[in-house]
């Protein structure tokens, strides 16, 4: 059905290789967010590569734990991690946002193996998972929901109606990751509109929280083990990230949100995460 | 007149057309209860059928659900946005989710939700709209979903469905459920008369003629399809042979039905409690325009608000009663000649 579940060194290695994928795909596309990929890649590896119960020979097996990347314009981790599990061919990688693509701009689960929501305007993705942890509990199914939202995507209303509503139909079945990387399109969230104190408010809606560094694999793989085994109320791991993490001419600069490498600034990228 | 002239309606509902009786309130229904009745058995038919809420289970009567099937129904609160999303989640599970709510919020409060997570991927996901057009009559403006029909209309995958009684809404609500995708449902806050019974047929992109003609055509939905039955009745007292179409799909357009009364009847009007923009009325013409350009004219919501008072009287103050209806077929069959 699926591969050993990783260790924490061998995740370590994937995500270099995922975020190598990151880098090529968007370079190669001219387009994307790599900024947010990034962040996201620790999570999301382990995601793939430990802890989900997934096939992925069998992308729609009813009872499979499911994952929506809510801030669907990081896509590209999502479309890399799914290459790499084996959903389909990493020469897909390189079709990315090109005309008939099964890689879109942002998800789309009726053209991509895997994908478990379309995703892409944001403040949805938590509510769609909410659903989907719903349906386990009245069909008496031990999936999991694992959700990854992000911190701009915090500002949205929809977020916490979503917030209020899980814990109250007590969905231990869901799990939000927020990707905390402090920046978003145009400035700094601080700056804007400031999401703290964020795991303060989680868990006054009733949430059971873990915050993390969301680079560090080995807090990464225990926080996602923990919330999943976690009883009578959802949790949200605030995973505490970084923008553009691995690329140092990225690393928490705004503008690498929704900006394409060009070759030599690619080939800069392969040299500092191989490193 | 002959009853052979009409389709599916009772000998009494004729009567009392011919008679131009008023309908008595105990002949009336909003069809926002008979969604609610009709949920209660296709709840006992269907294990896959679930009820989602936000807050106005007690105005449809969907609260009758949750007393009956309390695994299956679910209260979102005041928040439509959280129910479409979390609708759409339910439905990649192989859950049909009936999402509840009022017009105005299931059409703009939630729509992005509507769009993106439930038309973008096609889920299965049923929208149940009640207080549909100015229908809300004593509510006013901000509970008045005049804009709904036109704004789900110009979504890709959408099906709309906006019935015209109580019987006709259960066939659609039925139907529904078996139709795999989106479909929005429109239903009346306010009464409206039970003119057909369970025997229609009611088929999704099906139009029915309900009342044989050669003058003119009415082509109706929901609410309206018995002010057309009125003003037919009405013009049939001066001569006129108007034919009624009850178009209850709104998309996709029965365009074989509009094209058929075209070429047959030569001029038609639409009647629809809902803006003349981008509804039965546009869609109507869209296709009349493209084919067979005879006169036609539509009535809708004009370019304004309504306001609070009595249905009936709205729909006298903002052109939508039968009154009006006759007026339009008069001045379509005069430009035929």
């Amino acid at each position: 059905m699926s591969s050993e579940p990783m260790s924490v060194e061998e995740l370590e290695k994937m995500a270099v290789i995922i975020r190598c994928d990151i880098i090529d795909m968007i370079c190669t596309a001219a387009a994307g967010h790599p900024g947010g990929s990034l962040s996201a890649t620790d999570v999301v590896t382990a995601l793939y590569f430990r802890v989900m119960r997934i096939d992925p020979e069998n992308p729609d097996w009813p009872d499979r734990d499911r994952f929506i990347l809510s801030k669907g314009h990081a896509c590209p981790v999502w479309y890399a991690a799914l290459a790499e599990r084996g959903y389909y061919d990493k020469s897909h990688l390189k079709t990315l946002r090109q005309m008939g693509s099964i890689l879109q701009g942002h998800p789309d689960m009726n053209k991509t193996p895997g994908i478990d929501m379309t995703a892409g305007s944001l403040g949805h993705g938590l509510s769609a998972g909410l659903g989907m942890a719903l349906s386990a509990k009245l069909q008496k199914k031990d999936y999991h929901v694992f959700v990854v939202i992000g911190d701009g995507e915090s500002q949205e209303g929809s977020i916490w109606e979503a917030a209020m509503a899980a814990p109250n139909f007590k969905l231990d079945n869901l799990t939000a990751i927020l990707d905390y990387n402090h920046l978003q399109n145009d400035y700094s969230v601080d700056d804007i509109m400031p999401i703290d104190p964020v795991a303060d408010k989680w868990q006054a809606f009733g949430w059971n929280v873990i915050d993390i560094d969301g680079h560090d694999m080995a807090q990464v793989v225990q926080a996602l083990e923990e919330a999943k085994s976690h009883q009578g109320a959802p949790t949200i791991i605030v995973a505490n990230t970084v923008k553009g993490k691995g690329v140092s001419y990225m690393e928490n600069v705004c503008e690498w949100h929704g900006k394409a490498p060009c070759q030599e600034e690619a080939d800069q990228a392969f040299k500092e995460l191989r490193r | 007149m002959t009853i052979n002239q009409y389709h599916y309606l009772s000998p009494q509902i004729i009567e009392r057309l011919e008679s131009d009786e008023t309908f008595s309130k105990t002949d009336q229904q909003p069809t926002r209860y008979a969604y609610a009745e009709a949920m209660l058995e296709l709840g006992e038919k269907n294990p896959k059928v679930v009820v989602l809420d936000a807050d106005v289970s007690k105005s449809i009567g969907t609260n009758q659900f949750a007393d009956k099937f309390p695994d299956r129904s679910f209260n979102f609160g005041i928040a439509e946005q959280n129910m479409m999303a979390a609708a759409a989640g339910m439905a990649t599970t192989g859950l049909i989710p009936y999402a509840t709510t009022y017009a105005v919020f299931a059409s703009m409060r939630a729509l992005d939700m509507v769009r993106n997570s439930i038309h973008y991927p096609k889920l299965n996901v049923k929208i149940a709209a009640s207080h549909g057009g100015i229908t809300p009559g004593p509510d006013g403006v901000t509970h008045q979903g005049q804009e709904d029909l036109s704004i789900i209309r110009s979504i890709a995958n959408s099906t709309i469905i906006a019935p015209a009684d109580p019987a006709t809404t259960k066939l659609a609500v039925w139907a529904a459920a078996d139709y795999e995708g989106p479909v929005y449902l429109s239903f009346t806050r306010d009464p409206v008369p039970a003119i057909f019974d369970l025997n229609y047929p009611f088929e999704i992109g099906k139009a029915v003629t309900v009342r044989d003609g050669s003058d003119a055509t009415i082509i109706a939905n929901r609410d309206l399809v018995v002010q057309a039955l009125i003003a037919a009745e009405h013009l049939a007292r001066k001569g006129r042979d108007v034919r009624v179409i009850d178009c209850h799909t709104l998309k996709p357009l029965d365009e074989e039905a509009v094209l058929t009364a075209a070429s047959e009847t030569g001029a038609i009007v639409t009647a629809e409690n809902n803006v003349f923009y981008g509804g039965l009325g546009s869609a109507v013409a869209e296709v009349l325009v493209e084919n067979n350009p005879i006169p036609m004219k539509r009535i809708g919501v004009r370019d304004t608000f309504a306001e609070s008072g009595p249905y009936l009287d709205l729909l006298e103050k903002y052109g939508l009663s039968a009154n009006h209806i006759e007026v339009a077929v008069e001045e379509v069959i005069h430009r035929k000649f």
